[in-house]
């Protein structure tokens, strides 16, 4: 019954339009706009669920597929579609803005309908970025999702938004704009917009590179990769938790998700030629701001760097391919880098939610996030206590939570291209542990460290269902992977063989 | 047939599971005496299931079961899954653990009594805390035959790893306290640094046998041996030496052996049950099961025998040291099993891995029983565990002081006792090794048989016989403000009654299996040794049987230098009490360096957490802050800031920011491809 509805553009603009409903609901009832709210994303996310049931594991080929031209002029078309890579992104937008919605239920006083909007409407956005096939629709979707976030941050933000937008701005706008140029020239080359147009399009290898530097400005500001990553962690302490959790758990995946549609598949043999670039930055990800990480005295901060850390297995995984190839002689094992940065992508988007989540449950209370304000939280909030010691340990990649997954199989891949990558990724054994249950001594045990403290009430029934059904998938992606794999196990060896293949 | 074991095989790790669940989800409303009983019979369960494949696998010898239970996940061709291999090794362990486990639940019992004592009033974390506590060991339970049980790489990691969660989980569970979460982050900490070389070596398997499954690899070994692996440019490392390293250094880590030992003397903040079952009998010994598990990969490397022979050597000694001047009773046994885990090493590094693993199930039993027996010490003390406190225990607490004495023979190696027969072999194995390192480990192991003899019976004396020491003057701490001396009294049978069931194994179960399991073919093709190194095999010849080691124990010189250890405990804490204060005066030096712990901890303290520290407030501010925000960000900001002044008034707002980017990034790059066309 599924197969012939509009899936994609359903889980598209169900949530814009539903967000432009509940921003007029809004000005006459905060309670109807925020059940409105809840209702479509509802919705969404049961739209997006066909996507997995419906999803044909046996080829790498796009489904669901749509496609209406829109600017004839230059080519430009309204082209959707999803594969093994993009597909299981939609579904964690669409699940996580559900949380998110129920997250901010109680909490966000100011507003309250803008601000769901605002997380409908960029969910919108961000399926769109995902689901786009043309390169242009990519573009707009893109940049027109963070509007949105800006002004989640700017309007519902802390004290020092204003910089962290300004920041935020700065990084994001300079960085998409030489995508943008690279785009054109591309389309200028070709006469087409079409993402698999560009995939199977010859491009001389100085072309490629610019093409890889420009792509690069883009997706690494986004991911965040070292050293355009220090807009994140303000971006972070500033937004409101429902924005914390969208940026960490999707936003960050847009630049990774940018590296596997655009620069591996376009630009093979400039990845191949920059590939050290590629790993040498991912590797400071994992263990600098590891390092880093480890001082914060503000829990979102130590959360955001513990982020930018974990999202270099993302890269990692992606750009070992051709280090493995000359190491062992054959691309085995280049799969499993790519497919553990996916698992990475969506693990990390539960675990980071989560963290954020139970940072704003204690920032809900006490308004502080300093890590010195706390202490013993677990004599007050035993079954928070749980839920961050669980989270932690997901975060500090303990096997059997989904935070292990990942970076298992990255750890893996990357030996095979050299001991040393294996080496220094797997300092993030001992950084992660060090600095995620660093902060949990301190926040959760020990002596009840204030009056404040001892004055906090554990969790609500809203704030249990969302932490208890992150948890659950958590532990659920961390003991039964293998559905995950699955799907994206197709797209992932097309996409290594693609690779292999020179352009030149 | 086959099928039905497979299930047993589920049941044996499903029982314990569940039950940690249920206590620790369901624990307000079930209670108390729910949470035990629903623990209690989910871990006899699994003791009992694992008598049933005991029976198939060693009694009928009826061959190994080996299955997998799901697949995990499949990657890039491979496939990684969950599942089980019951060989006569995994049984034994299966047996052991379950065993010691169900004992230390019931004595959780007596132990765990007035726990609400332990936390703060009104505490929500202290509400519950008995329920949660057995959920946890249950939990340790069920983690630890995972790890046992695995028949693949990737599963024992997740054992490896679970095993620890739970142990950080238990070591600070009194949570108030800030020694012991200092202790348990220590603990998880050190052990990750045993498991990232753990990660690497599985990862290095992975490269050469593209498989983490066991039986896969294991065939593969000897096909693999001359591979060699470059480094760095222009050195060549046998594969096999590099992947069998870096998998002991997961050992060092969780079986705490120099210099990543320093998380176990600290882990003994955890309440006693847990000190007995995972940080002396069961969980610490898994870097020992893991070794022994993958004989046919170390058999293959002599550098790595060497290795761990002299690793383990130094832990042996030079742990036992420490030992001696400990005054709280349980850090002398935690010292005792650093020292002992450093026997089972050196037993591995001789490729006497059936000692070593024989040793393993002695210590269980007679270690698990010291540690149980401590706690009862310092139950009826009144949670008092310096030893300067007690004396004269024998007369209150009977079972507790006899099943001690036991303890303390099977430790010291008394001929006839558990302790005996295992480490007897492992001396005399390393007597016999041919590799490197093999003198200096002989040397240390026969030392140590002194240094052992002497501490265990330095706490025995202290604790059961002399001076009734807790009558005298008030000590500063009792704060309560009552000055009668709380009379010791015998603890109640929970407690007792798993001393008892623990004396008997201590006694009886060296002279029962070392037939088997020293000299015969017990383990089977689970542990594989190359006729090269095959010690236990030459020492076979000259075997008649457990009397007549006995026999022959009492005239060799571990045998006196145990009783030389005895008696030298006997006179300066019996005799001349007044002697070891002269000793410590006139040795000061030795005494400054035992006491401090060779310095290991304030090393650590200074170098590792204080550097790490500091290069992270390094990289923090003069990297993110002053360098990429500072320079950089800010800079270009700040420009941006101030052209935009310049025009704000032709057009304001963020869009004309957007606009200008957009047009100077497209004429950059625009001028680039010109340039580059």
């Amino acid at each position: 019954m599924f197969a012939d509805l509009p899936l994609l553009s359903l889980v598209i603009w169900t949530p814009i339009i539903g967000g432009l409903l509940v921003l007029a609901a809004g000005s006459r009832n905060a309670l109807e706009a925020k059940v409105l709210a809840l209702l479509v994303a509802l919705a969404t996310f049961l739209l997006s669920l066909p996507l997995y049931s419906g999803f044909d594991t046996a080829t790498a080929a796009m489904q669901f597929t749509e496609f209406r031209p829109w600017i004839a002029t230059w080519s430009i078309n309204y082209h959707l579609g999803v594969d093994g890579i993009s597909m299981p992104l939609i579904l964690l937008t669409t699940f996580i803005t559900v949380l998110v919605v129920i997250a901010g239920w109680e909490v966000i006083q100011n507003k309250p309908a803008q601000y769901m909007a605002a997380f409908l409407i960029m969910a919108g956005l961000m399926n769109g970025v995902f689901a786009a096939l043309d390169a242009m629709l990519f573009y707009v979707f893109w940049e027109a999702m963070l509007i949105p976030m800006f002004i989640v941050i700017g309007v519902w933000g802390g004290p020092r938004r204003i910089y962290a937008t300004m920041k935020f701005f700065l990084y994001t706008f300079l960085g998409s704009v030489f995508m943008l140029v690279a785009l054109i020239w591309m389309y200028l080359q070709s006469g087409s917009f079409a993402i698999l147009d560009l995939h199977a399009m010859p491009i001389g290898l100085t072309a490629q590179i610019l093409i890889f530097l420009a792509f690069l400005l883009a997706f690494a500001v986004k991911v965040p990769m070292w050293p355009v990553h220090t807009w994140l962690p303000d971006a972070h302490v500033e937004a409101p938790t429902g924005g914390s959790v969208v940026l960490a758990a999707i936003m960050l995946k847009l630049g990774a998700y940018g590296f596997l549609r655009f620069s591996l598949p376009i630009t093979p043999d400039a990845s191949q030629q920059l590939d050290w670039l590629m790993i040498a930055l991912s590797l400071i990800a994992v263990v600098y701001i590891g390092f880093v990480a480890l001082v914060q005295q503000d829990m979102k901060k130590l959360i955001a760097y513990s982020s930018i850390s974990h999202m270099g297995f993302v890269t990692l995984g992606m750009f070992i391919a051709w280090r493995i190839a000359a190491n062992t002689g054959s691309m085995q094992g280049a799969g499993m880098g790519i497919e553990g940065a996916m698992v990475q992508m969506i693990s990390h988007g539960f675990i980071s939610g989560a963290m954020f989540l139970c940072v704003g449950v204690l920032y809900d209370r006490l308004h502080s996030r300093e890590i010195a304000d706390y202490g013993g939280v677990a004599h007050t909030m035993p079954r928070f206590a749980g839920f961050m010691v669980l989270f932690a340990m997901a975060n500090a990649g303990l096997p059997g939570t989904s935070g292990f997954v990942g970076e298992f199989m990255v750890i893996l891949a990357s030996f095979k291209a050299n001991f040393w990558f294996a080496f220094l990724a797997a300092t993030t054994l001992i950084l992660g542990a060090a600095y995620t249950l660093w902060m949990v001594r301190r926040v959760v045990y020990g002596e009840v460290a204030s009056d404040k403290v001892a004055a906090l009430k554990d969790l609500n029934g809203r704030e249990f269902l969302i932490l208890g059904v992150l948890a659950l998938v958590v532990l659920l992606f961390g003991l039964w992977p293998a559905p995950l794999l699955d799907v994206m196990r197709p797209t992932v060896e097309h996409l290594v063989q693609h690779m292999a293949v020179s352009k030149l | 047939m086959l099928d039905n074991l497979h299930n047993v095989n589920i049941a044996i790790v499903a029982a314990p599971l569940l039950g940690a669940i249920i206590a620790g989800l369901f624990g307000g409303a079930i209670g108390r005496a729910g949470a035990h009983t629903v623990t209690i019979i989910g871990v006899a369960i699994a003791f009992l299931l694992s008598l049933v494949m005991f029976n198939h696998v060693v009694i009928q010898d009826a061959g190994i079961v080996s299955h997998s239970v799901y697949t995990w996940l499949v990657s890039d061709g491979i496939t990684f899954e969950v599942g089980f291999l019951v060989d006569k090794l995994s049984v034994m362990m299966m047996v052991v653990v379950t065993f010691v486990s169900l004992m230390v639940h019931v004595y959780t019992i007596g132990y765990m009594a007035h726990d609400e004592e332990n936390w703060p009033e009104g505490s929500g974390a202290g509400k519950n805390s008995y329920q949660r506590f057995f959920s946890y060991i249950s939990l340790f339970t069920f983690s630890m035959l995972m790890l046992v049980m695995a028949n693949n790489f990737m599963q024992l990691f997740f054992g490896w790893e679970a095993v620890g969660l739970v142990s950080y989980l238990l070591i600070g569970f009194w949570l108030k306290r800030s020694s012991a979460t200092y202790a348990n982050l220590k603990a998880f900490l050190v052990n990750r640094v045993g498991d990232f070389g753990f990660l690497l070596g599985i990862a290095a398997v992975l490269m050469y046998f593209n498989t983490l499954d066991y039986a896969a690899v294991f065939n593969a070994a000897e096909l693999q041996k001359d591979l060699v692996i470059s480094l760095w440019p222009g050195t060549e490392w046998s594969v096999m030496t590099v992947i069998c390293i870096l998998l002991f250094v997961g050992a060092m880590g969780k079986s705490a052996q120099v210099p990543l030992h320093v998380w176990l003397p600290d882990s003994m903040e955890g309440p006693t049950p847990i000190s007995a079952l995972i940080h002396a009998a069961t969980m610490v010994t898994a870097g020992i099961f893991m070794v022994a598990r993958m004989s046919p990969l170390f058999e293959l490397s002599e550098t790595a025998l060497s290795f761990i022979l002299i690793i383990g050597a130094i832990t042996a000694l030079f742990m036992g040291f420490l030992g001696i001047i400990q005054n709280d009773i349980k850090r002398v046994v935690a010292y005792s099993t650093l020292s002992q885990l450093g026997y089972m090493t050196v037993a591995l590094g001789a490729s006497a891995y059936a000692a070593g693993v024989f040793h393993l199930m002695t210590h269980a039993f007679f270690k698990a029983l010291l540690f149980l027996a401590a706690g009862s010490v310092i139950i009826a003390m009144h949670h008092e565990q310096d030893m300067r406190r007690m004396g004269g225990l024998r007369k209150y607490m009977p079972i507790t002081w006899i099943t001690s004495l036991i303890g303390s023979l099977a430790l010291i190696g008394t001929p006839g006792f558990a302790g005996f027969f295992s480490k007897d072999l492992i001396i005399e194995a390393v007597h016999a090794s041919q590799l490197p390192g093999a003198g200096f480990a002989y040397f240390c192991v026969l030392a140590g048989v002194f240094v052992t003899a002497f501490y265990s019976f330095r706490m025995y004396f202290l604790v059961f016989h002399g001076k009734e020491r807790f009558r005298d003057a008030h000590h500063g701490h009792d704060a309560h403000g009552h000055h009668a001396v709380h009379e010791p009294h015998e603890t109640p049978w929970v407690v007792t009654l798993p001393l008892i069931a623990l004396a008997i194994p201590s006694v009886l179960a060296g002279g029962m299996y070392i037939t088997d399991m020293g000299f015969g073919n017990f383990f089977g093709s689970a542990i594989q040794v190359l006729p090269q190194h095959d010690v236990l095999g030459q020492l076979a010849q000259d075997y008649h049987g457990p009397w007549g080691m006995v026999l022959h124990g009492f005239l060799t010189a571990p045998f006196w230098l145990a009783l030389a250890g005895v008696v030298t405990a006997w006179l300066l804490y019996m005799k001349y009490t007044h002697v070891p204060a002269l000793i410590q005066a006139r040795l000061q030096f030795l005494h400054t360096l035992l006491e401090q712990k060779y310095y290991a901890d304030r090393f650590n303290d200074w170098f590792f957490a204080g550097g790490s520290r500091g290069i992270g407030r390094l990289l923090w501010q003069w990297g993110d802050v002053r360098l990429i925000d500072g320079l950089l960000v800010n800079g270009s900001a700040r420009t941006v800031g101030w052209l935009a002044a310049v025009v704000r008034h032709v057009q304001s707002g963020y869009l004309f920011h957007y606009a200008f980017a957009m047009i100077l990034g497209l004429l950059l790059m625009f001028a680039l491809f010109v340039i580059a066309g």
